[in-house]
């Protein structure tokens, strides 16, 4: 269970809410609001204050790059550090299956970070979030660089990760999307939090 | 040793020359004259106070003024470290990081190169203490600002690839690995392409004045290697600890990229 008490999000009133295994948590609200901010909290990447916990692991009580391991954040935009791409992964063949079910061709692994599309981009740093298997996903605007074909994908990858017993929030500007996946959904509104069950 | 001493007068032809970067402004325009006129006033003013000021400290050959006037230029250094940073950490530390090197690596080399290699009598004698301190001041500033500097404008500019490794759970000193291994680099590499040069192309500006002062050619050598190496030696652990340091303040033992903590 991911218990979020008091979390102090810059310019939002203080959040909590909890999450258990399976669920997934969608985050609605106009650009700007804080929503990427909430992600970044709840991942221990900006100073705040709340407590958050994870079963019996509480997120002050961890170095944080442990946190990070199990409670992991997915940016919208990708960063990458070395020259090409299969150089990011620590389990490369785990990585073209899952890559297979993207639909992203096995030659694009050995490419150059440049040479790939935003939308290649955007699934393979979504390989690399969950290649080690975290218990909680926050993912920010996971599909906005793909095409249909792709986004479907990526929901259905989404949808078994769910089913797998993984946590899950995620920003998405996509009312269908949202309906598709919610079951919760968190809605920020005047620099207020309300988390309801979808 | 014997040397020409120079009249007033022929420091005046000299400055005739200074007229030919007034001149080449006002032809095409580029609006230098004035800073010109400024600089050129501001550097005769200081080098001919400085000349006095060091007459006053040599003849006085004390350790406290000696070690004041060391201070000094430590100081001033320092702020000069901190005038090149485009962008610099909040408070203290902006002043700080570059200063407090400073001050470890260019005392560690000075009473190195004076306490056991040159040796004069008595140790603390003006006369080799303070230029040797400021030929390291010189140069190790250069390469802390440039290391810094490169620091931290690849930290910003890699924002995303860092935060993104440490999003996965990367530690903070292998997080910040590119922009580090990048800092270090451009910081030292001045220095290193300086040993290169010098001999033919350039000769080094303390041999030059020792030769002209009548010193044996082999010996102002000698003189210079031992500067490039105490030279070489602070820059190297000055923008290591600088760096070092730096990344230290920019990261917090949450293992995050504390952006937040530059002006």
């Amino acid at each position: 269970m991911l218990k979020v008490r008091d979390l102090k999000v810059h310019g939002l009133e203080p959040i909590s809410f909890d999450l258990h295994e399976g669920n997934v948590l969608v985050v609605r609200g106009p650009s700007g609001s804080g929503k990427s901010l909430l992600l970044r909290a709840i991942a221990d990447l900006d100073e705040t204050s709340g407590s958050i916990s994870l079963d019996q692991m509480s997120k002050d009580g961890e170095a944080g790059g442990h946190w990070r391991t199990r409670v992991r954040y997915l940016a919208a935009e990708s960063g990458w550090w070395l020259e090409r791409v299969e150089q990011h992964f620590t389990d490369l063949a785990a990585a073209r299956l899952l890559g297979k079910d993207l639909a992203l061709e096995g030659k694009l692994f050995g490419s150059p970070v440049a040479h790939l599309s935003s939308g290649e981009r955007q699934r393979m740093a979504f390989i690399r979030a969950i290649e080690d298997g975290p218990a909680v996903l926050l993912l920010d605007e996971p599909t906005s660089a793909l095409d249909e074909e792709a986004g479907q994908r990526m929901e259905d990858k989404i949808s078994a990760l769910q089913k797998s017993g993984v946590i899950l929030i995620i920003v998405t500007h996509s009312n269908e999307q949202a309906s598709r996946l919610a079951t919760h959904v968190l809605t920020i509104k005047d620099g207020a939090a309300k988390v309801v069950s979808a | 040793m014997s040397y020409i001493s120079l009249s007033y007068w022929d420091l005046a032809l000299a400055a005739v020359l200074i007229l030919a970067n007034g001149l080449i402004s006002l032809w095409f325009r580029l609006g230098l004259e004035k800073s010109l006129l400024i600089n050129t006033a501001r550097m005769l003013v200081q080098l001919s106070l400085i000349g006095f000021v060091l007459k006053f400290i040599f003849a006085q050959t004390s350790p406290l003024w000696t070690i004041g006037w060391a201070l000094l230029m430590i100081l001033v250094a320092g702020r000069e470290v901190m005038a090149r940073l485009t962008t610099r950490l909040k408070g203290w530390w902006g002043y700080g990081i570059g200063t407090t090197t400073m001050f470890f690596v260019s005392s560690f080399t000075t009473l190195l190169a004076v306490g056991l290699i040159i040796g004069p009598d008595p140790w603390y004698a003006p006369r080799y203490i303070l230029p040797i301190l400021g030929m390291v001041l010189g140069n190790t500033l250069s390469g802390i600002s440039l290391g810094v500097e490169t620091l931290i404008t690849t930290l910003k500019r890699e924002r995303s690839s860092v935060e993104a490794r440490i999003a996965l759970g990367h530690k903070r000193f292998e997080a910040i690995d590119e922009p580090l291994r990048q800092a270090l680099k451009t910081g030292m590499m001045p220095i290193i392409n300086a040993m290169a040069a010098s001999g033919i192309v350039s000769l080094p500006g303390m041999m030059t004045g020792q030769i002209m002062a009548g010193a044996d050619p082999v010996e102002a050598t000698k003189y210079q290697i031992l500067i490039m190496f105490l030279i070489a030696g602070a820059t190297a652990s000055g923008t290591l600890l600088s760096v070092v340091g730096s990344v230290w303040r920019l990261t917090d033992d949450r293992g995050r990229l504390r952006l937040d903590r530059l002006e």
